[in-house]
C-alpha cells in the first residue's frame, strides 16, 4: 500500500473509470456519470496534491512520481473538473452515449496522468495512445444532423493525423533506442547528449516531437485542428483544446531538454515550427466566421507562441512555456464555457450569433471578454503575464528576430479578438432578445475561470515558482 | 538611489486602488440615480484625497517621493514599485480632477447601460493613476495595456454612429505600438538586470542599443500623443467617444505619450534622443502646423477639438526635444494646460451636442446669444486653446517656444503659421457660436448652463485663469524634476 501511495491520483480515476464502467452497462444514468466524473476530478487534485511531496519510482523505473509530475496532475484534474462542470446538458452528444461520454472522457484524462508520470518511452507511448484514443470516440459521438455527417469526417481526419504522427513518433523513438540502447529516459539523457552532433540523433529526436507537437497543433500537425474543432461537440472541443497541449507541453519538456541551449539545430527547428504555427495560425484565424473554427486557428497561433518558450532551450524559457499553456488552458475553457452556453441545442456558434450577448447573458458576455482579453495577451489577465515569460527567456538567448516577430503576431491577433468582442458587446441587437438562463454551477465555473484568469496574471508568483522549483526534477530525472 | 524611503502609509496604492474599491460597492447598486452619485462621490473623495499629497511633497528635490516597493513576482525580479516626482504629481492630480468633472460631464449624456460606463470611468481612473505612479517597467505596462479595454469599450459600446470603427482602430493602433515598448522593456532587462525604472535611468548603455530602444519607445509613445503621422486614430475616437470618452482622451491619454517621453525616452536614451531629437523636432513642427490648418477645415465641433490636440501635443513634444529646461517645463505645463483647455472643450462640445442633437458648427450658430453664461465659459476656453496672453496655454506655450528657440530659431518661425492657424480657427468657432446666425428659430428655446454644468465648468475655469496668472507654484511643482530630467538628457553634463 506504501509502495503505492504516489500511485493514488491514478489509483482513483482508473478506480471511478471502472465505476463509469459499470454505469454504461445501464440506461440513462448520465446524471450519476457526471457527479462521479466531478468527484473524480476533485479527488485526483486533492490527491495529487497529497502527493506532491512524494518523490518514488515505480514499476522497474518505467513511471516517476515527483513534483513536477503532480503539479501537472493537479492541473490536469482542475481543467478536468471545468469539462466536467461544463458539460451539464451534454445536449449535442447522442442519448444513448451520454453515459459513456463521461467513461471516455476520464479515460482520456487517465492517459493524460499517465503521460505526465512516464519516463520511459514504451509506457510514454502508451500513455500517449490510452489520452488520444478516447478523444476519437468521443468526436463522433455528436448527435447527427440530417445531410449532415461532419463529426463522422471529423473523427476520421483527427484518427487519421494522429495515427500518423504517432507512428512519426515511434519511429524517431526507435532512431533514440537505437542510438543509446535504452528506452528508460534516464538512460537516455545520460547517453544522448555527446551523440547530438549526429544527424541520426537529431533525426531520431525531431522526428519523436512529431507526435507531441500533434497534440499540440504546431504547423505541419495542425491540419486536424479546424475540422475536428468544427466537427466535434462544444463540450469535445473544450477537451481537445485545452488539456491534451498542457501534457504534450509537458513530455515535450522532457524530450526537449535533451539539447542544450548550444544545440542550434533543434533551436532552429524549434524557431521554425514557431515562427510558421504563430503566422499560419493568426493570419487564418483573420478570416474565421464560425467561433470554434476561429479558436483553433488561434490555437495554433498559441502553440507557435509556446514554442517560442522551449526555442530558449533552458530551464526558463521551458517553465515559461508551461505556465503559459497553463494559462491557455483557463483562458480557453473560459471561452468555451461561454460557447457551450450560447449555442442553441449544442450547434456551432457564428461569432455574429454573439450579437447582443451583453444584454442576453451579460456573465457569460464578461466571461468571453476576459477569456478574449487574456487570449490578446492584454494585462491583467493571465495571457499578459504568460507572454511576459516567454518573451524574456527567447530574448535573454538573443532570438531578437523570434521576439519581434512574435508580438507583431500578437498584434495581427488582436484584431479577431477584437471582431469577437465587437460582436459580444458593440453589436445591434435586433430580432430575439431571449435571455440565457444559467445554473448556478454554470455561473460558479464562469466566475471560478474569470477569477483564475485574472489571479494567474496578477498574482502569479505562486504558480511560476512552482513550476519553477518543479522543473529540475523533470529534466535531470536523476534517481 | 534615487529614492527618498517610503513615507509609511501607501498614499498611492490607495490612489490606485480606491476606484476599484468604488467598483466594488457599485456592482451591487441598482438604481441608476444612486449609480450616478456614488460615482461622482467617490471620484471626487478622491480628488480632495489627491489634494493630500501637495503639502506633503518636497519640492526641492527631484527624488521619487511616497515611494512603495514590494516584490511581485520575485523569480522575474518585477516589483510593485510606486514613486512620484513633481511631473507625475501633476498629471495625477489633473487625472482625479478630471475624472469627477467626466462623471458630471455623462450625467444625461450617457443613457443607457449607466452602471457598466461608470464602472468604466473608474476603472479608467484605476489605471491612469496607476501609470503615472509604476516605477516598475512591467507595471507600467500593465496599466498602459490595461487601459485599453475601458477605453476602447468606452467608445465602442456608448460612441456615434461609426463608434465600431473608431473603437477597433484605436484599440488596433495602440496596441501595435505597445508591444515594441515591451519589447523595449525586456530588452533593457536583460541588459541592466532590472525591472527597475530608476535602476535603468542612467545605466550606461552602448548607442546602437539605444538607438534600437528609442526606436521601440518612440513608435509606441507617438502613437499615443499622437504625432504626426500617426495621429489618424485621434479624429475617429475622438469623434465618436462619448463626451467623458473625448475628455479622457485628451486630458490624459494623450499626456502618456509625452509623459512615456519624459520618464522613459530622455533619462533612459539620452544618446539616442541626441541623435534623433532634430528629427522628432521637425515632426512636431509639421504636427503644429498640419492639426492647425486640419482644424481650420473642420466643420464638425469636435472633429474641429480633435485636430486642435493633434497641433498642442506637437507643442508639447517640440518642448521636450528641444532638451532645456524651459522647453520641459512649458511641455510639462502644455500637458496640464492641454488636460484643461480642451477636456474643457470637449465637455462645451458635449453640452451642445445634448442640447442641439449636432455638432455641427452652421446648425450651432448663433447659440451665444441664448446662452450667453455658455458663451463666456465657451469664450475663455477658446481664448486658452489660441494661447492668449492671460490664459493658462499661453505660459506653456511660451516656455516651449523659448526653449525651442534656442535649438533652432528656424523652426520656432516654421512652427508660426500653426500658432497663427490656432488663432483663427478658434476665433472663427467662437465667432460663429456666439455671434454667427442670430436669427435661428431654433436656438429661441435653449437653456443656460444649469447648476449642474456650473459646477462642471467652475474648477476648468478657475485653472484656466490660476495657471494664466500665477504659474508659479505650478512651476514650483515641476521645476526640481524638470531640472533633473534635462541632466539625465544631457549625459555629457553629468558630473
Amino acid at each position: 500500500m506504501n509502495a503505492l501511495f504516489p500511485f493514488l491520483p491514478e489509483l482513483v480515476i482508473l478506480a471511478g473509470a471502472l465505476v463509469l464502467f459499470f454505469l454504461t452497462l445501464g440506461t440513462g444514468r448520465e446524471a450519476t456519470a457526471r457527479w462521479v466524473s466531478i468527484g473524480l476530478a476533485v479527488a485526483v487534485f486533492v490527491g495529487a496534491l497529497l502527493t506532491s511531496c512524494s518523490s518514488a519510482t515505480l514499476f522497474d523505473g518505467a513511471y516517476r512520481v515527483d513534483a513536477f509530475s503532480q503539479l501537472l496532475k493537479a492541473i490536469v484534474a482542475f481543467g478536468y473538473g471545468c469539462i466536467a462542470f461544463l458539460s451539464g446538458g451534454l445536449r449535442d452528444i447522442r442519448t444513448e452515449a451520454r453515459t459513456e461520454y463521461y467513461l471516455f472522457l476520464s479515460l482520456s484524462i487517465t492517459g493524460l496522468l499517465l503521460l505526465v508520470s512516464s519516463v520511459d518511452v514504451i509506457t510514454l507511448f502508451i500513455a500517449l495512445e490510452l489520452s488520444s484514443y478516447p478523444l476519437y470516440l468521443l468526436v463522433p459521438m455528436r448527435r447527427e444532423r440530417t445531410g449532415q455527417r461532419s463529426q463522422m469526417e471529423s473523427a476520421v481526419k483527427y484518427i487519421m493525423f494522429g495515427v500518423a504522427a504517432n507512428g512519426v513518433m515511434l519511429f524517431g523513438l526507435g532512431y533514440l533506442y537505437g542510438l543509446t540502447g535504452s528506452t528508460s529516459l534516464p538512460v537516455i539523457i545520460e547517453k544522448l547528449p555527446p551523440l547530438l552532433g549526429s544527424p541520426l540523433a537529431l533525426t531520431g529526436l525531431a522526428l519523436t516531437f512529431a507526435g507531441l507537437l500533434y497534440k499540440l497543433a504546431i504547423f505541419p500537425f495542425h491540419f486536424w485542428t479546424p475540422d475536428v474543432y468544427e466537427g466535434a461537440a462544444n463540450e469535445t472541443t473544450s477537451l481537445i483544446a485545452s488539456l491534451p497541449k498542457v501534457a504534450a507541453v509537458a513530455v515535450l519538456v522532457r524530450f526537449v531538454s535533451l539539447a542544450s541551449p548550444e544545440t542550434t539545430a533543434i533551436a532552429t527547428l524549434l524557431t521554425c515550427l514557431a515562427i510558421a504555427s504563430m503566422v499560419y495560425g493568426n493570419l487564418i484565424a483573420l478570416v474565421q466566421t464560425d467561433l470554434k473554427r476561429l479558436l483553433g486557428f488561434s490555437g495554433i497561433a498559441h502553440a507557435g507562441y509556446a514554442l517560442v518558450g522551449f526555442v530558449a532551450l533552458d530551464q526558463a524559457g521551458y517553465a515559461a512555456a508551461l505556465y503559459y499553456i497553463t494559462g491557455y488552458m483557463v483562458m480557453v475553457l473560459a471561452c468555451f464555457v461561454v460557447i457551450c452556453h450560447v449555442s442553441k441545442d449544442g450547434t456551432n456558434v457564428a461569432i455574429s450569433e454573439l450579437a447582443g450577448l451583453h444584454r442576453r447573458a451579460p456573465l457569460l458576455a464578461l466571461t468571453l471578454l476576459v477569456g478574449i482579453f487574456a487570449l490578446a495577451g492584454i494585462p491583467p489577465f493571465v495571457g499578459f503575464m504568460g507572454k511576459l515569460g516567454l518573451l524574456t527567456a527567447a530574448l535573454a538567448r538573443g532570438h531578437t528576430a523570434l521576439v519581434i516577430i512574435t508580438v507583431i503576431n500578437s498584434a495581427v491577433a488582436v484584431y479577431y479578438y477584437l471582431r469577437i468582442v465587437r460582436a459580444t458587446f458593440f453589436g445591434e441587437t435586433e430580432g430575439e432578445q431571449t435571455k440565457i438562463a444559467l445554473t448556478p454551477a454554470a455561473i460558479g465555473l464562469c466566475v471560478v475561470l474569470m477569477v483564475v484568469t485574472t489571479a494567474l496574471g496578477v498574482f502569479p508568483t505562486q504558480v511560476v515558482d512552482a513550476i519553477a522549483n518543479a522543473l529540475p526534477a523533470a529534466i535531470a530525472l536523476a534517481p | 538611489m534615487l529614492s527618498t524611503p517610503a513615507t509609511g502609509f501607501p498614499f498611492l496604492s490607495v490612489l490606485i486602488f480606491s476606484p476599484l474599491a468604488a467598483v466594488a460597492v457599485l456592482a451591487f447598486l441598482r438604481d441608476e440615480r444612486l449609480v450616478r452619485w456614488w460615482t461622482l462621490v467617490s471620484t471626487t473623495a478622491l480628488g480632495l484625497f489627491s489634494l493630500a499629497l501637495l503639502p506633503r511633497f518636497d519640492t526641492t528635490t527631484a527624488a521619487f517621493q511616497f515611494t512603495e516597493h514590494t516584490p511581485w513576482i520575485a523569480r522575474l525580479q518585477i516589483n510593485y514599485a510606486l514613486g512620484v516626482d513633481g511631473i507625475s504629481l501633476l498629471m495625477i492630480l489633473l487625472t482625479t480632477l478630471i475624472t469627477p468633472l467626466c462623471v458630471l460631464a455623462s450625467w444625461n449624456y450617457i443613457k443607457v447601460r449607466v452602471k457598466e460606463f461608470m464602472i468604466a470611468v473608474l476603472l479608467m481612473e484605476t489605471t491612469m493613476i496607476g501609470v503615472f505612479c509604476a516605477l516598475d517597467t512591467v507595471l507600467f505596462f500593465v496599466f498602459w495595456e490595461a487601459m485599453l479595454i475601458p477605453m476602447a469599450l468606452m467608445i465602442g459600446v456608448w460612441g456615434g454612429p461609426r463608434r465600431i470603427y473608431a473603437a477597433l482602430k484605436f484599440f488596433i493602433y495602440t496596441m501595435a505600438g505597445s508591444v515594441f515598448l515591451l519589447v523595449a522593456i525586456i530588452a533593457l532587462r536583460l541588459k541592466t538586470g532590472s525591472f527597475s525604472l530608476v535602476d535603468t535611468m542612467g545605466a550606461p548603455l552602448a548607442p546602437g542599443f539605444q538607438a534600437w530602444v528609442f526606436a521601440a519607445f518612440f513608435i509606441s509613445f507617438a502613437i499615443k500623443v499622437p504625432m504626426f503621422p500617426f495621429h489618424t486614430w485621434l479624429p475617429a475616437a475622438h469623434v465618436e467617444a462619448p463626451t467623458a470618452g473625448s475628455v479622457f482622451l485628451a486630458s490624459v491619454l494623450l499626456k502618456m505619450g509625452t509623459y512615456g517621453f519624459l520618464r522613459f525616452a530622455l533619462p533612459i536614451t539620452p544618446l539616442a534622443v541626441h541623435q534623433f531629437a532634430p528629427y522628432v523636432l521637425w515632426l512636431s513642427v509639421v504636427a503644429i502646423i498640419y492639426g492647425g490648418f486640419a482644424a481650420l477645415a473642420q466643420t464638425d465641433l469636435k472633429k474641429l477639438v480633435a485636430y486642435s490636440s493633434v497641433s498642442h501635443m506637437g507643442f508639447a513634444t517640440l518642448g521636450i526635444f528641444a532638451l532645456n529646461p524651459a522647453g520641459i517645463e512649458g511641455a510639462t505645463l502644455v500637458m496640464l494646460n492641454h488636460g484643461i483647455t480642451t477636456g474643457g472643450l470637449f465637455m462645451v462640445v458635449g453640452l451642445i451636442y445634448e442640447r442641439l442633437h449636432t455638432r455641427d458648427l452652421a446648425a450651432a450658430a448663433g447659440i451665444g446669444k441664448y446662452m450667453p453664461v455658455f458663451a463666456f465659459v465657451y469664450g475663455l476656453f477658446c481664448l486658452s486653446s489660441l494661447a492668449f496672453p492671460g490664459t493658462n496655454s499661453f505660459i506653456g506655450e511660451f516656455l516651449v517656444l523659448a526653449g525651442g528657440f534656442k535649438v533652432s530659431k528656424l523652426m520656432v518661425a516654421c512652427a508660426i503659421p500653426g500658432i497663427v492657424a490656432a488663432a483663427a480657427y478658434n476665433l472663427r468657432m467662437l465667432q460663429k457660436l456666439a455671434w454667427g446666425g442670430v436669427n435661428n428659430p431654433d436656438h429661441t428655446g435653449l437653456k443656460d448652463l444649469n447648476f449642474r454644468e456650473l459646477v462642471m465648468f467652475a474648477p476648468l475655469v478657475v485653472f484656466v485663469l490660476w495657471i494664466g496668472l500665477a504659474p508659479q507654484p505650478f512651476i514650483r511643482l515641476i521645476h526640481a524634476s524638470v531640472l533633473h530630467l534635462v541632466q539625465q538628457a544631457n549625459p555629457a553634463v553629468l558630473p
